[in-house]
Protein backbone atom coordinates (compact mmCIF):
# COMPACT_ATOMS: atom_id res chain seq x y z
CA UNK A 1 0.00 0.00 0.00
CA UNK A 2 2.07 2.85 -1.26
CA UNK A 3 -0.01 5.78 0.51
CA UNK A 4 0.99 3.75 4.01
CA UNK A 5 4.72 3.91 2.83
CA UNK A 6 4.24 7.62 2.09
CA UNK A 7 2.73 8.15 5.47
CA UNK A 8 5.68 6.16 7.39
CA UNK A 9 8.26 7.80 5.35
CA UNK A 10 7.53 11.31 6.57
CA UNK A 11 5.83 10.77 9.75
CA UNK A 12 8.97 8.87 10.78
CA UNK A 13 11.53 12.45 9.88
CA UNK A 14 8.52 14.36 11.80
CA UNK A 15 8.88 13.04 14.83
CA UNK A 16 12.35 12.58 14.60
CA UNK A 17 13.33 16.03 13.27
CA UNK A 18 14.21 18.13 16.35
CA UNK A 19 15.24 21.41 15.50
CA UNK A 20 12.64 22.46 12.82
CA UNK A 21 12.15 21.77 9.32
CA UNK A 22 16.09 22.16 7.86
CA UNK A 23 16.73 19.01 10.63
CA UNK A 24 14.55 16.70 9.31
CA UNK A 25 16.34 16.51 5.24
CA UNK A 26 18.68 14.00 6.16
CA UNK A 27 16.15 12.01 7.97
CA UNK A 28 13.97 12.09 4.82
CA UNK A 29 17.19 11.39 2.60
CA UNK A 30 16.99 8.26 4.27
CA UNK A 31 13.50 7.03 4.26
CA UNK A 32 13.25 8.14 0.40
CA UNK A 33 16.36 7.63 -0.90
CA UNK A 34 17.62 4.30 1.38
CA UNK A 35 14.87 2.83 2.56
CA UNK A 36 12.11 3.13 -0.39
CA UNK A 37 14.05 4.21 -2.95
CA UNK A 38 11.94 6.55 -4.89
CA UNK A 39 14.81 8.53 -6.22
CA UNK A 40 18.44 8.78 -6.44
CA UNK A 41 20.73 10.70 -4.21
CA UNK A 42 20.78 13.03 -7.57
CA UNK A 43 17.59 13.70 -8.26
CA UNK A 44 17.00 14.07 -4.22
CA UNK A 45 19.79 16.86 -4.13
CA UNK A 46 17.95 18.47 -7.21
CA UNK A 47 14.63 18.64 -5.13
CA UNK A 48 16.46 19.68 -2.55
CA UNK A 49 18.46 22.54 -4.43
CA UNK A 50 15.01 23.91 -5.85
CA UNK A 51 13.36 23.47 -2.17
CA UNK A 52 15.87 26.06 -1.08
CA UNK A 53 15.57 28.44 -3.09
CA UNK A 54 11.79 28.78 -2.95
CA UNK A 55 10.25 30.35 -0.16
CA UNK A 56 8.09 28.88 2.92
CA UNK A 57 9.10 25.67 4.98
CA UNK A 58 10.86 22.88 3.41
CA UNK A 59 9.98 19.83 5.09
CA UNK A 60 6.36 20.08 3.95
CA UNK A 61 7.62 21.32 0.73
CA UNK A 62 9.84 17.94 -0.02
CA UNK A 63 6.62 16.24 1.90
CA UNK A 64 4.64 17.45 -0.88
CA UNK A 65 6.96 16.88 -3.96
CA UNK A 66 7.69 13.32 -2.83
CA UNK A 67 4.29 12.28 -2.14
CA UNK A 68 3.25 13.65 -5.74
CA UNK A 69 5.63 12.28 -7.17
CA UNK A 70 5.05 8.75 -5.88
CA UNK A 71 1.32 8.87 -5.22
CA UNK A 72 -0.47 11.62 -6.95
CA UNK A 73 -2.31 14.56 -5.28
CA UNK A 74 -3.21 12.27 -2.70
CA UNK A 75 0.46 10.71 -1.82
CA UNK A 76 1.38 14.66 -1.57
CA UNK A 77 -1.69 15.26 0.91
CA UNK A 78 -0.75 12.29 2.52
CA UNK A 79 2.94 13.10 2.65
CA UNK A 80 1.96 16.61 4.21
CA UNK A 81 -0.19 15.31 6.41
CA UNK A 82 2.27 12.68 8.35
CA UNK A 83 4.70 15.71 8.04
CA UNK A 84 2.94 18.41 9.51
CA UNK A 85 -0.31 16.55 11.90
CA UNK A 86 1.51 14.67 14.55
CA UNK A 87 3.42 17.23 16.03
CA UNK A 88 0.89 19.89 15.55
CA UNK A 89 -1.67 18.23 17.42
CA UNK A 90 1.20 17.64 20.60
CA UNK A 91 2.07 21.16 20.79
CA UNK A 92 -1.98 22.09 20.77
CA UNK A 93 -2.39 20.06 23.44
CA UNK A 94 0.55 20.90 25.37
CA UNK A 95 -0.22 24.59 25.04
CA UNK A 96 -4.16 24.19 26.30
CA UNK A 97 -2.84 22.42 29.43
CA UNK A 98 -0.39 25.24 29.94
CA UNK A 99 -3.10 27.71 29.02
CA UNK A 100 -5.50 26.13 31.69
CA UNK A 101 -2.95 26.48 34.50
CA UNK A 102 -1.87 30.29 32.87
CA UNK A 103 -2.05 32.73 36.12
CA UNK A 104 -0.57 29.57 38.23
CA UNK A 105 3.30 30.99 39.20
CA UNK A 106 4.78 27.87 37.34
CA UNK A 107 3.74 28.89 34.45
CA UNK A 108 4.69 32.28 34.84
CA UNK A 109 8.00 30.84 35.35
CA UNK A 110 8.26 28.81 33.09
CA UNK A 111 7.76 31.84 30.53
CA UNK A 112 10.64 33.77 32.31
CA UNK A 113 13.05 31.19 32.57
CA UNK A 114 12.56 30.32 29.15
CA UNK A 115 12.96 33.76 27.36
CA UNK A 116 16.88 33.77 27.66
CA UNK A 117 16.60 30.58 25.65
CA UNK A 118 14.85 31.78 23.03
CA UNK A 119 17.04 35.25 23.13
CA UNK A 120 19.93 33.13 22.25
CA UNK A 121 18.32 30.66 20.06
CA UNK A 122 17.08 33.48 17.77
CA UNK A 123 20.74 35.31 17.93
CA UNK A 124 22.31 32.38 16.70
CA UNK A 125 19.82 32.21 14.15
CA UNK A 126 20.24 35.62 12.99
CA UNK A 127 24.06 34.70 13.04
CA UNK A 128 23.70 32.00 10.51
CA UNK A 129 21.60 33.95 8.31
CA UNK A 130 24.23 37.11 8.28
CA UNK A 131 27.35 33.90 7.56
CA UNK A 132 25.38 32.01 5.16
CA UNK A 133 24.90 35.72 3.50
CA UNK A 134 28.70 37.13 4.26
CA UNK A 135 29.60 33.51 2.11
CA UNK A 136 27.54 33.70 -0.48
CA UNK A 137 27.39 37.29 -1.67
CA UNK A 138 30.28 38.91 0.07
CA UNK A 139 30.79 41.54 2.41
CA UNK A 140 29.62 44.79 0.66
CA UNK A 141 26.43 43.24 -0.74
CA UNK A 142 25.58 41.71 2.62
CA UNK A 143 25.97 44.98 4.55
CA UNK A 144 24.21 46.85 2.25
CA UNK A 145 21.20 44.64 2.28
CA UNK A 146 21.34 44.52 6.15
CA UNK A 147 21.49 48.29 6.66
CA UNK A 148 19.00 48.96 4.00
CA UNK A 149 16.34 46.95 5.44
CA UNK A 150 17.20 47.77 8.53
CA UNK A 151 16.15 51.65 7.90
CA UNK A 152 13.27 50.83 6.27
CA UNK A 153 11.63 48.16 8.66
CA UNK A 154 12.51 49.68 12.10
CA UNK A 155 12.73 53.71 11.26
CA UNK A 156 10.56 53.70 8.37
CA UNK A 157 8.46 50.81 9.58
CA UNK A 158 7.55 48.99 6.00
CA UNK A 159 5.85 45.74 6.20
CA UNK A 160 8.34 43.18 5.86
CA UNK A 161 6.32 42.13 2.82
CA UNK A 162 7.56 45.08 0.88
CA UNK A 163 11.04 44.76 2.05
CA UNK A 164 11.18 41.42 0.61
CA UNK A 165 9.90 41.87 -2.74
CA UNK A 166 12.04 44.66 -3.21
CA UNK A 167 15.36 42.52 -2.06
CA UNK A 168 13.54 39.59 -4.41
CA UNK A 169 14.16 42.37 -7.38
CA UNK A 170 17.54 43.44 -6.30
CA UNK A 171 18.37 40.04 -6.30
CA UNK A 172 17.44 38.98 -9.46
CA UNK A 173 18.40 41.67 -11.38
CA UNK A 174 21.47 42.15 -9.69
CA UNK A 175 22.80 38.99 -7.93
CA UNK B 1 -15.41 34.41 7.44
CA UNK B 2 -13.35 37.89 7.37
CA UNK B 3 -11.54 35.81 10.31
CA UNK B 4 -10.95 33.46 7.98
CA UNK B 5 -9.50 35.58 5.37
CA UNK B 6 -7.56 37.23 7.71
CA UNK B 7 -5.64 33.58 9.01
CA UNK B 8 -4.98 32.87 5.24
CA UNK B 9 -3.56 35.58 4.07
CA UNK B 10 -1.59 36.12 7.36
CA UNK B 11 -0.11 32.59 6.68
CA UNK B 12 0.49 33.00 2.77
CA UNK B 13 2.21 35.90 3.64
CA UNK B 14 4.28 33.73 5.83
CA UNK B 15 4.34 31.15 3.57
CA UNK B 16 5.52 32.79 0.37
CA UNK B 17 8.08 35.33 2.34
CA UNK B 18 10.27 32.73 4.15
CA UNK B 19 13.20 32.49 2.67
CA UNK B 20 15.65 30.03 3.98
CA UNK B 21 13.00 27.21 5.17
CA UNK B 22 11.44 27.10 8.44
CA UNK B 23 13.54 29.48 10.78
CA UNK B 24 13.18 32.31 8.46
CA UNK B 25 9.37 32.34 8.84
CA UNK B 26 9.46 32.83 13.01
CA UNK B 27 9.94 36.48 12.24
CA UNK B 28 7.44 37.22 9.75
CA UNK B 29 4.91 34.87 11.98
CA UNK B 30 5.52 37.04 15.12
CA UNK B 31 5.48 40.13 12.43
CA UNK B 32 1.61 39.39 11.55
CA UNK B 33 0.46 37.46 14.59
CA UNK B 34 1.58 40.05 17.02
CA UNK B 35 2.37 43.37 15.72
CA UNK B 36 -0.66 42.68 12.66
CA UNK B 37 -3.19 41.44 14.08
CA UNK B 38 -3.38 41.63 17.62
CA UNK B 39 -4.06 37.40 17.77
CA UNK B 40 -1.37 37.13 20.78
CA UNK B 41 0.68 38.55 23.45
CA UNK B 42 4.64 38.72 22.56
CA UNK B 43 4.98 36.52 26.11
CA UNK B 44 2.17 33.80 24.55
CA UNK B 45 4.65 33.62 21.48
CA UNK B 46 7.66 32.69 23.14
CA UNK B 47 5.97 29.91 25.33
CA UNK B 48 4.53 29.12 21.21
CA UNK B 49 7.95 29.16 20.15
CA UNK B 50 9.74 27.48 23.52
CA UNK B 51 7.34 24.54 23.36
CA UNK B 52 7.71 24.40 19.36
CA UNK B 53 11.78 23.97 19.56
CA UNK B 54 11.54 21.63 22.32
CA UNK B 55 8.59 19.29 20.16
CA UNK B 56 9.90 17.54 16.69
CA UNK B 57 8.65 18.51 13.52
CA UNK B 58 8.97 21.60 11.32
CA UNK B 59 9.03 24.75 13.10
CA UNK B 60 6.90 27.02 10.91
CA UNK B 61 3.66 24.54 10.29
CA UNK B 62 3.33 23.81 14.53
CA UNK B 63 3.25 27.98 14.70
CA UNK B 64 0.83 28.19 12.13
CA UNK B 65 -1.22 25.42 12.90
CA UNK B 66 -1.67 26.21 16.97
CA UNK B 67 -1.99 29.70 16.39
CA UNK B 68 -4.87 29.22 14.02
CA UNK B 69 -6.14 26.56 16.48
CA UNK B 70 -6.52 29.22 19.25
CA UNK B 71 -7.96 32.19 16.95
CA UNK B 72 -10.54 30.12 15.64
CA UNK B 73 -10.95 26.50 16.68
CA UNK B 74 -10.09 23.22 13.87
CA UNK B 75 -10.96 25.46 10.79
CA UNK B 76 -8.79 28.24 11.44
CA UNK B 77 -6.16 25.18 12.03
CA UNK B 78 -6.33 23.69 8.44
CA UNK B 79 -6.58 27.12 7.04
CA UNK B 80 -3.23 28.40 8.26
CA UNK B 81 -1.51 25.13 8.15
CA UNK B 82 -2.64 25.27 4.46
CA UNK B 83 -1.97 28.74 3.68
CA UNK B 84 1.80 27.75 5.06
CA UNK B 85 2.39 24.96 2.96
CA UNK B 86 0.15 24.73 -0.05
CA UNK B 87 1.46 27.82 -2.10
CA UNK B 88 4.83 26.88 -2.35
CA UNK B 89 4.43 23.51 -2.84
CA UNK B 90 2.46 24.26 -5.66
CA UNK B 91 4.96 25.99 -7.25
CA UNK B 92 7.64 23.34 -6.42
CA UNK B 93 5.73 20.69 -8.07
CA UNK B 94 4.78 22.68 -10.83
CA UNK B 95 9.15 23.79 -11.56
CA UNK B 96 10.23 20.53 -10.71
CA UNK B 97 7.74 18.96 -13.61
CA UNK B 98 8.01 21.65 -16.12
CA UNK B 99 11.61 22.13 -16.02
CA UNK B 100 13.76 19.22 -17.02
CA UNK B 101 16.80 20.92 -16.29
CA UNK B 102 16.79 23.00 -13.10
CA UNK B 103 20.54 24.44 -13.51
CA UNK B 104 19.69 27.65 -15.37
CA UNK B 105 17.81 29.33 -12.66
CA UNK B 106 21.01 31.77 -11.59
CA UNK B 107 18.35 34.60 -11.13
CA UNK B 108 16.00 32.50 -8.39
CA UNK B 109 19.36 32.02 -6.60
CA UNK B 110 19.78 35.61 -6.90
CA UNK B 111 16.45 36.43 -5.77
CA UNK B 112 17.29 34.39 -2.63
CA UNK B 113 20.66 35.00 -1.49
CA UNK B 114 19.23 39.18 -1.30
CA UNK B 115 16.62 38.14 1.33
CA UNK B 116 18.72 36.23 3.35
CA UNK B 117 20.29 39.41 5.41
CA UNK B 118 16.68 40.85 5.63
CA UNK B 119 15.72 37.75 7.60
CA UNK B 120 19.01 38.00 9.37
CA UNK B 121 17.88 41.71 10.16
CA UNK B 122 14.54 40.82 11.22
CA UNK B 123 15.84 37.72 13.48
CA UNK B 124 18.26 40.14 15.23
CA UNK B 125 15.24 42.63 16.41
CA UNK B 126 13.26 40.15 17.45
CA UNK B 127 16.15 38.34 19.28
CA UNK B 128 17.07 42.18 20.75
CA UNK B 129 13.09 42.50 21.63
CA UNK B 130 13.28 39.16 23.34
CA UNK B 131 16.60 39.65 25.94
CA UNK B 132 14.93 43.25 26.35
CA UNK B 133 11.59 41.10 27.70
CA UNK B 134 14.00 38.50 29.97
CA UNK B 135 15.84 41.47 30.86
CA UNK B 136 12.66 43.49 32.24
CA UNK B 137 11.34 40.16 33.59
CA UNK B 138 14.14 39.15 36.08
CA UNK B 139 16.70 41.54 36.14
CA UNK B 140 19.53 42.50 33.78
CA UNK B 141 22.54 41.21 35.62
CA UNK B 142 20.74 37.32 35.80
CA UNK B 143 19.78 37.86 32.25
CA UNK B 144 23.52 38.39 31.20
CA UNK B 145 24.51 35.81 32.86
CA UNK B 146 21.90 33.74 31.81
CA UNK B 147 22.15 33.96 28.01
CA UNK B 148 26.14 33.41 28.39
CA UNK B 149 25.38 30.46 30.14
CA UNK B 150 22.55 29.20 27.66
CA UNK B 151 25.22 30.29 24.91
CA UNK B 152 28.04 28.43 25.91
CA UNK B 153 26.07 25.04 26.75
CA UNK B 154 24.27 25.35 23.31
CA UNK B 155 27.19 26.55 21.11
CA UNK B 156 30.68 25.47 22.66
CA UNK B 157 29.13 22.28 24.47
CA UNK B 158 26.16 21.60 21.91
CA UNK B 159 23.76 20.65 24.25
CA UNK B 160 20.58 20.34 22.24
CA UNK B 161 17.98 23.40 23.03
CA UNK B 162 15.14 20.80 23.43
CA UNK B 163 17.02 19.78 25.97
CA UNK B 164 17.76 22.90 27.66
CA UNK B 165 14.40 23.97 27.34
CA UNK B 166 12.51 20.54 28.62
CA UNK B 167 15.45 21.09 31.59
CA UNK B 168 14.14 24.29 32.31
CA UNK B 169 10.34 23.99 32.13
CA UNK B 170 10.80 21.24 34.55
CA UNK B 171 12.86 23.24 37.17
CA UNK B 172 9.71 25.75 36.76
CA UNK B 173 7.32 23.03 37.68
CA UNK B 174 9.26 21.75 40.39
CA UNK B 175 10.50 24.38 42.21
CA UNK B 176 8.57 25.64 45.08
CA UNK B 177 5.65 28.34 45.17
CA UNK B 178 5.49 31.33 46.78
CA UNK B 179 8.29 33.64 48.93
CA UNK B 180 8.41 32.19 52.20
CA UNK B 181 5.51 30.56 53.32
CA UNK B 182 6.85 27.04 54.22
CA UNK B 183 10.43 26.19 54.42
CA UNK B 184 11.16 23.30 52.71
CA UNK B 185 12.57 20.72 54.49
CA UNK B 186 14.63 18.81 51.83
CA UNK B 187 17.22 20.17 50.05
CA UNK B 188 17.30 24.11 48.53
CA UNK B 189 18.47 25.04 45.45
CA UNK B 190 20.92 27.72 45.71
CA UNK B 191 19.38 30.05 42.73
CA UNK B 192 17.48 32.94 44.25
CA UNK B 193 14.92 34.21 41.95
Amino acid sequence: MIYWEIFLAFFIPGILGYGGGPASIPLVENEVVSRYGWMDVQQFSEVLALGNSLPGPIATKMAGYVGYEVGGPLGAFVGVFATVAPSLLLIIILLSILYKYKDSPKVKRMTLYVRPVIGVLLGIMAWRFFSESYANIGFFQTALLTVVSYLLMEKFKLHPAFVIGGALIYGGFLL
Amino acid sequence: MKLQWNIFIAFFRVGILGYGGGPSSIPLVHKEVVDKYKWMSDEEFGDLLALGNTLPGPIATKLAGYIGYRVSGVLGMLNAVLATTLPTIFLMILLLSSLSSIKGYDWVQGMTAAVIPVVGVMLAVLTWQFIQKAGKGMGWLSTIIMLIAVFILLEILHLHPGILIGALLILAIIKKDGKKEEAPLSERDGDSS
